[in-house]
This record gives structure tokens, sequence and C-alpha cells, in this order.
């Protein structure tokens, strides 16, 4: 049980309060470190505390090494860029060709992927895919043709080095014009730093699942629902999840238990501050550059116009709100009313947040909202469309299932009948009909959701009927359409599988290790679907080539490098395989691809 | 595996276990799907299937004989799930929607073959009669109240194939994941770096935990000991070493010890079988050693629950059962209760041991996390020893039970 004050959980303690919101002076330590040299670059804009330093041009030197920081009171080691946690933003021009000369000063081998970015896969920074990776020592140059405009982000694809600070943001500006216009640009990269060693985090997590989870249920909880809704209503909202063994507050593996949150390298109590003068529009490029957190972000009392997502612009939509996962980036220009507001980005399991303040001068605040009440997962969450045919909104067990009616279930059959076979004219629109792998029926998975929900009006867990306009896939429309006109030639569905029990996860439940690649014919345009047979949302990056989401009626929506896929649900992109090579396809959540929901492409 | 924790209900408090009663000796050829459908509750295809859906690997290794004799009652708040999945016909009062999305899978992929090399001869030597002694009610009052509040009537229109979100087996026509590889192999060949994989991720990698689930001071009427009851194991997700250790130490001596290295090998979501050796030693005790088969794993609602079946010497057999949850008072104030059984195929006079059920206790821990991996508690155990068992203690002039108070320590790495 836990009430929402201000600080959002409880803490009982301060060393607990410090832990979660930071300390104020949190970071780098040793200021540059060692041999940072942001030589050819030039300081750009007025560049706000915490804010890392921007490099312009076509020339860059990245120096990575082991810089020390201290976030919570307890110091520890990052992997930085030059020093710098983030690293440094890297503002490229689109049709420029840039080289970057990335130097590696840790005593183990590291890598620089450019996430989002289309390049040659040599270049694209996965060792032991795409290169052999930097060596101690070694110099690695990267060099490759700019051929995209739009926020993007970098990151090492070695080991746990993303989740303990080698990350940096990447703007490229258009060739032409700036379709966006903005009297202010911040980059406000959103991380999760935690000081414990993430291979620790993992084997603990192998351990018990639920390790970090201090949002279970409880008995409190179960009386007090028993006072509000009655013994039977109690009962009934648990008993699938526990038949199942199933934990319906399972949001987030990590939790404010063990992560600090951040915002461009700077704890809540930090503060990150992004200057403006009154009358100006701030144009603020999100990138969740975190390890492992979904952040919700807002920033209260303004709306928020979104103008691109994943470096596409799109047709512009005003919200309240957006989510996003690891690996996905999302701008946005807001119009600043009042001296001060929060930028506040609530995690998805409501353990914490990251915060900063737009303000006309350095000092001043706007009040800080309280974290949201975290909310069970649904039936909706872990069974798709069979949970919302239900019409339940919470999960009510028995009496959700009895809720059923035949209606519901026949028109499943006759989806059943009409989908499978008749393959080419029904390329058209995204199967529904799901197709379970084999090896999706034994240890390596926990679950698996025959109807999955199609829904892309679904903020998901947590924004529900919250009052505030919460962006959503269905909103994302990318100025200028698909790439690529043609129709898919065939499909491939691949099923997102875990066992939260074992901390396994897989792609049709197969891990990358006994996995085959996936093969993409060269210039083929084919339809991927990713099904969700998990009760967590997982943002897949593809790596080389976009990810072009269409609805369920087959009309495209919006050019993505990463698609959040959320809990039971089924959703198709279209890709064209114009990219020789060999290339990285996982999910986002570090320790998810770690443990290997993870998949290699070949083009050819 | 074993350190899960979750709210089932109130009623949760009433925690029980196995309770067998042995039947007729008389020759069973029946397996699950012969089962007649019967939903009479006295009729022995009913509880057989109930047991299996228990656990079916080491059930299998019993006599089935004298699984027949099982109380059908007594299981079902075991593990629905499965029984579901082992026996329709019986089940139909329950709902189906429910049961299907439980754990058939488990349990059918349990590895029936390699129990049935177990002596099955042996394991008809149980005590019937103190097996029936068991705590049969106290299993039926698990979860009858919340089953009869299930829907019967329109869940039956369901299409049970789609409602099965758990386990189960592939169906024939199920997706080949290697389907879309082209024939490539993962890091080699065309584009690859090397002629050998290069990149490993952490489904390579192996890891290792030790817990020591009890640490304990223990105060009774007849014992003032230290107890311990700790499990390690090293390895994948799904193939592990498991080392299994509990003792008593009384007066700085080693009163008994049960130290068990089997390889734990994963078969389903939630279950383990395990496959190895186990040795009893102790001050001034013959050595004892054993065979061991069983399973470990998750039941529905949470319990955790180990059952090892062991062949010795001699012909000597045992089973070892035991069962914790985890209920959660808050996020960090956890009562565990606890329940184990001990049984055994014939005398053992020499360590006082009798045939049929020999022991079990049923203990009540609360625990405090001050983190997940360092957790003191107290607690509450009654200890009672059965037939052949308690005769032999009591002919000895021991107290055949006794009601003990815990102090300790639950810590892991």
């Amino acid at each position: 049980m836990r009430s929402n004050r201000a600080m959002g959980v409880v803490l009982p303690n301060l060393p607990r309060r410090r832990f979660v919101q930071g300390l104020a002076a949190g970071g780098v330590i040793a200021g540059l470190g060692l041999g940072g040299m942001p030589a050819r670059a030039s300081q750009a804009q007025g560049t706000a505390f915490g804010t890392a330093p921007v490099l312009r041009g076509t020339e860059f030197d990245l120096v990575i090494a082991e810089t020390p920081v201290n976030f919570t009171g307890k110091p520890g080691m990052a992997t930085t860029i030059n020093g710098m946690l983030p690293g440094p933003t890297l503002r490229w021009r689109e049709g420029d060709t840039v080289t970057i000369r990335v130097t590696n000063r840790l005593p183990e081998p590291t890598s620089i992927h450019w996430h989002g970015i289309i390049l040659p896969f040599q270049m694209d920074g996965v060792p032991g895919i795409s290169f052999s990776g930097i060596a101690p020592g070694e110099t690695f140059t990267y060099r490759f043709k700019v051929q995209q405009s739009g926020s993007y982000w970098y990151h090492s694809h070695s080991g746990f080095q993303e989740m303990t600070g080698l990350y940096g943001g990447i703007v490229i500006d258009p060739a032409g014009e700036d379709r966006v216009r903005a009297d202010r640009d911040y980059t406000v990269l959103l991380s999760d730093w935690t000081d414990e060693d993430p291979m620790r985090v993992l084997t603990k997590l192998k351990i018990q699942g639920d390790y970090y989870n201090y949002n279970q249920p409880t008995v409190v909880d179960f009386f007090r629902d028993v006072s509000r809704e009655g013994w039977t209503s109690a009962m009934n909202k648990r008993q699938m999840w526990n038949q199942m063994r199933m934990n319906p507050t399972d949001l987030a593996d990590l939790s404010g238990a063990t992560l600090t949150y951040l915002m461009n390298g700077v704890t809540p109590a930090g503060n990150w501050t992004g200057l403006f003068s009154p009358g100006q529009t701030v144009r603020l490029r999100f990138i969740n550059g975190a390890g492992n957190t979904f952040y919700d972000v807002r920033v209260p009392g303004l709306k928020m116009k979104v103008v691109q997502v994943d470096g596409q612009d799109i047709e512009p939509v005003s919200v309240d709100e957006f989510r996003f996962g690891p690996g996905e980036t999302c701008d946005v220009v807001v119009s600043p009313t009042d001296e001060a507001h929060t930028v506040f980005a609530q995690t998805m399991d409501r353990t914490g947040y990251a915060r900063g303040t737009l303000a006309v001068r350095q000092g001043v605040q706007a009040p800080v909202p309280a974290v949201d009440k975290a909310e069970w997962l649904t039936m909706a969450d872990m069974m798709g469309d069979m949970g919302g045919m239900s019409g339940m909104s919470g999960m009510s067990g028995m009496s959700g299932m009895s809720g059923m009616d035949h209606g519901g279930m026949a028109m499943a059959h006759s989806q059943h009948g009409a989908m499978p076979g008749n393959a080419a004219n029904s390329l058209k629109v995204p199967s529904k009909k799901a197709r379970h792998a084999r090896t999706e029926y034994g240890p390596s998975t926990d679950m698996h959701v025959d109807m999955a929900r199609t829904n892309l009006d679904d903020p998901g867990i947590g924004l529900r009927n919250n009052g505030r306009r919460v962006l959503v896939l269905q909103d994302m429309h990318t100025i200028g359409g698909p790439m690529d006109a043609r129709s898919p030639q065939r499909e491939v569905e691949l099923h997102l599988t875990g066992n939260m029990e074992r901390y396994a996860w897989s792609l049709d439940g197969v891990e990358f290790g006994k996995s085959t690649p996936v093969h993409f014919r060269y210039g083929e345009r084919l339809r991927v679907i990713l099904h969700n047979d998990t009760m967590m949302t997982h943002p897949m990056h593809m790596h080389g080539m976009w990810s072009e989401l269409e609805a369920p009626d087959g009309t495209f929506l919006a050019r993505r490098h990463t698609i959040p896929v959320q809990p039971a649900q089924r959703i198709s992109f279209l890709v064209t395989a114009d990219a020789l090579g060999r290339w990285a396809w996982h999910c986002h959540l570090m320790l998810h691809m770690d443990a290997g929901m993870f998949r290699e492409v070949i083009v050819a | 595996m074993t350190t899960h924790k979750h709210v089932k209900t109130a009623l949760a408090v009433a925690l029980a276990l196995v309770s067998i009663s042995a039947a007729s000796a008389q020759e069973s050829t029946a397996t699950y799907d012969t089962m007649a459908p019967s939903s009479g509750a006295d009729t022995q295809p009913a509880a057989r299937g109930s047991m299996q859906g228990m656990d079916h690997g080491s059930m299998q290794g019993m006599d089935q004989g004298s699984m027949q004799g099982m109380d059908h009652g007594s299981m079902q708040g075991m593990d629905q799930g499965s029984m579901q999945g082992m026996d329709h016909g019986s089940m139909q009062g329950m709902d189906h929607g429910a049961m299907q999305g439980m754990d058939q899978g488990s349990m059918q992929g349990m590895d029936h073959g390699s129990m049935q090399g177990m002596d099955q001869g042996s394991m008809q030597g149980m005590d019937q009669g103190s097996m029936q002694g068991m705590d049969q009610g106290s299993m039926q009052g698990m979860d009858h109240g919340s089953m009869q509040g299930m829907d019967h009537g329109s869940m039956q229109g369901m299409d049970h194939g789609s409602m099965q979100m758990q386990g189960g087996s592939a169906p024939p026509d199920a997706r080949d994941p290697n389907a879309y590889s082209g024939g490539y192999q993962l890091g080699v060949g065309k584009y690859a770096l090397s002629n050998t994989r290069q990149l490993m991720m952490a489904d390579e990698h192996n890891f290792g935990s030790f817990l020591i689930d009890r640490l304990e001071w223990v105060r009774g009427p007849n014992s003032n000991a230290a107890s311990y009851e700790a499990q390690a194991w090293y390895g994948s997700t799904y193939n592990k070493v498991v080392l299994k250790a509990e003792g008593d130490v009384k007066k700085g001596r080693l009163e008994e010890a049960r130290t068990e290295l089997l390889w734990g090998h994963a078969i389903t979501t939630f279950w383990d079988t395990q496959l190895g050796i186990r040795n009893d030693v102790g001050s001034g005790r013959p050595a004892r050693n054993w065979a061991a088969f069983g399973v470990q794993g998750l039941a529905p609602y949470w319990f955790n629950i180990q059952a090892t079946a062991y062949v010795g010497n001699s012909g000597r057999t045992a089973l070892r059962l035991s069962t914790e949850y985890e209920l959660l008072l808050t996020q960090r104030l956890i009562l565990q209760p606890r329940v184990e059984a001990n049984l055994y195929g014939k005398n053992d006079p020499v360590l006082e041991i009798g045939s049929g059920l020999s022991s079990a206790s049923v203990g009540l821990r609360l625990r405090y996390e001050f983190s997940r991996q360092f957790a003191p508690y107290i607690g509450v155990e009654r200890y009672q020893t059965f037939g052949n068992t308690a005769n032999m203690i009591r002919a000895d002039g021991g107290r055949s039970g006794e009601t003990r108070f815990v102090a300790g320590l639950r810590v892991w790495y």
C-alpha cells in the first residue's frame, strides 16, 4: 500500500528520499574527465545546467572511459563519452558525410550504435553482428552519409554499458528548411541510473523475478477491496492472476527501488532547467535513453504539440501527455505561459519520476505533481480482445469470464475462418489469427494470447481515462506517407514471449542463442507482425531499416525505428528490405534484450 | 522459484497440503486420459485424476493403486488447472475457462517415463492408515467456496482452445520458429564476421544463487536445537545443478542432515524436474544414501512445492513433500505457512523411522524483509510423527510430537 504524496512514493527515511530524488548536484564528479576533447566542436546555444554540450560539424572525436559519478550519495563508476553523462549531443546536417572517431579507454571492448540512423551495416555498431567492437585502447572510425533528419540518439551496444551511462543525443538538421519552428531547442534525454552492477541486477531477477516490485498485492489491499467492493468482487479480482501465477502489478522489472531517474543526466532534485524568454516557443526533443524505463511525459499546464516521432515529422497533434519506451524519441513544441513549467516524466510503474523545469531564469520552479497511483493490469492486458469483450475494466476473474458471451466467441470463430489460407489478397490487411510457434509451449513462456487486441487507440495501462489527452499510436501520421508504395509480398510473424517467473525473455519462445536469423529478401517489401504474448510493453527496435507502422486495416500510420507493443497486442508494420547485411532486432529494454529477446536479421 | 510471494486470499492462511489416503492395493493400469468422465466425488477415477493434477511426475512414481485412494476434495485446492488438464470430465462442474487458463501444460509436460522406473512395489508398502490420518479437511477448506461461485453455464460454450493461455502442447499446425531463416545460420555465413558466431547474450550465461531459507533456533519441550534448510543452484535458465541441504544441530553435534545433489531441468513454465542423489548423516546414526527424483515448482495460487521420491539401499524408499506459501501482509512483512511430510516405504528401526507417513510438520513463520535478501523471522511449528515411527519413538520413551517456537533468518545471495 502506498499513498501518493508529493514525493510520489512513501519515503520512510531521509536516505531513501535522497535516493529517489537523487543528489541535487549529482552526476559526473570529475568534470571532463580523461581525454575529453570537444576540440573540433563549438559549444552551441546557451546550454543550461546539465545539458550536454552540442558538437557540430562533420568530424567528431569521442572518447569512452570510466568516470566516477554520484547520483544518490553512493559513489559509483559510469561509462561516459568525453567524460560526460549523457555524452555530447551530436548535431549533423542531412546530406553530410560524418566521420566519428571513437576511442576506447575502458578495460573492456565497447561500441557505439547510431540508433535509428540509416547506414551501411558495417557502421551500425553492434559488436558481433556489424563489426568486432572497439577493443581497449583502440580507435574505430565510423564514416557514413547522413540521409535523414530529425532527433535520434546513440548508445553503446556492448554489455550493459548503456545502462551505466554510455548514451547521447543526435540532432540532424534537414538539408532544406526545418518544418518545425521554435525559438528554443532543447534535447531532453531521459535515462535511468542504478548504483548496482547491471549484471547483478539481472542475476537478482533471475533468482526472483519480482525482486524490485514493492507494489505487490497485499492482504491490506485485499481487505480494503473487501470493504469497498465486497468479498466476491475482491476475490474475483484476484482469482485469475493467482491461478495463472501472474502479477497484476508487474509493470516494470526495475523500479525506484534501484533506479534513479535522470533528465539530461540530472536527478529530480538537481532539476535540469531549460531557459526561455517570455513569449518564446520551445522545442523539446525527448529521447528515451533509459535502460529499462517507460516514461509518461507531460508539462502540466501546457499542451504539447507533437511534431516528430522517432526523427520523422508527423502531422502535428496536440496532447497533454505521451508515453515512450527506451529507444523511442518524441519531439514536441510548447508555448510557455508562466515563468516556470515543470517537465514531468513519471515512470510507467509509478515508483518515481524524472523532472526538469522550463524557466525564464535559473532557480525558478513550478510545482511538481504527485506521481499517479499505480493501476493493476487489466483483463485486456492479459487476454487481448477476449478481455475487452467482457467489458470489464478491471481484472475480475471468474465473473469477467462469465460475462463473456457467445456472440463474441462466434466472431472470433468467423475470424478464424476468414483469415488463414487465402494469403495473397488478404495481405492488404494484416492477419489477425495468432499463429503461435511450436516453441511457445515450453518453459520459456508463461502465457499465450490467442486473440490479441490490435487497438492503436490505447494509451496503455495507467493512462486510460486519466482525464488527459494522451498520445496514442493511431495519432501518428508521418508527413509524406510511406517510403515505399508497394503492398507487402508476405508476412513475417514473431511473438514476443517471456516467463517472468524464470525471468526469461525471447521471441517465439526461443532465446537469441538458440535462434536462427530472420531473412529478408533484398529489395522486398514485407509485413512484420509483432504479437505480444506477455504482460509487459516491449519497445521493439529493428536496426538498419524503417518500421512503417500500419493500422489494423492496413493504412499507413507512421515511420518508426522503435515500435512499442503493449501486452496482448498485435501490431504490424511494413519494411522495405533495402539494406544488405546483418542487423540486430530486439526489445530495447536492456535486460530483455540481454536475456535473449533478440534476433539477427539478414538482408540478402 | 522459491521466493515468490503473492496474496491469494485471507483464506490462504488455511494452508493445507497433500492428503494422501492410500486405498486398495489393487493393480491399476489406468492413466489420466482413460479416466471415466465421472464427477462423482468418491469414485476412484476422479480421485486419481485430482492427484495427478498435483504432481504428476512424482505421483506416477508412486504406486498407482495407492493413488486411487487419494482424497479428491483435498486436492482441489492444489492445482485446479492441472487437474483440468488431466481430466476434463471429472472437473466439469468447474469453470472451464478459468481452468484452461491455468497450468495444464505444467503437468502434462511432466516426465512420466522417468518416474515409472521407480519401485512401485515399495510404495505399496506405505502405511495406509497413517496417511489417512493426514488432514484431508484442511484442503477442502481451501477453495470450494470460490469455485462454487464460478459460472459453469456460460463457459461451456467457450472455445476451450482459445482460452488456453498457459501451457498446453503445440498444435500440429504450430508455426516453425525457423521458418523465416531462409536457411541462414546465426552469426555465420554471408555478411557474418567470421566462421563462428561472435555474439553471446545472457541467455547463454550461467547464473547462481544460494538461499538459506531457514537458519533458526528451535525451542520445544524436546528440542533446543539449531536447524537449517538451504538450497543453492548454478546453471542456465533451463538446466541447473541444485544442492539442497537440511539438518539439525543439537549441543554442537549434527543430529541429522539431509543433503541432495540434483540436476534440475525445466520442463514447463513453472516446474522443474530434479534428478540426483541424497545423503543422510547424523552423529551416531548410520548413513543412508538414496537416488532421488522429484519436481519443484510453483502451483497455481503461488504455492511453492517440492516433491521428491527416493530409492535407497536394501529396498528402502521414501517420499518427501513440502510446500510453502507467502502471504504478503505488507510489502515487507510476510507470513509464510509451510508444510512438510516424510513418508517411507519400510521400517528403518535403527533410525526410528517407520513405514508409511513418518513425520510431518506445519509451520507458520512471520518475517520482515529488510531487503529481499535479508529477513529475520519468528514462528511456530507443530512437528508430529505418525504410525510406526510414532510407536517406535514412544516405545523408546520419547514423544510423538511437539509444538516448537522458532526464530531465525532467511537470507540469500
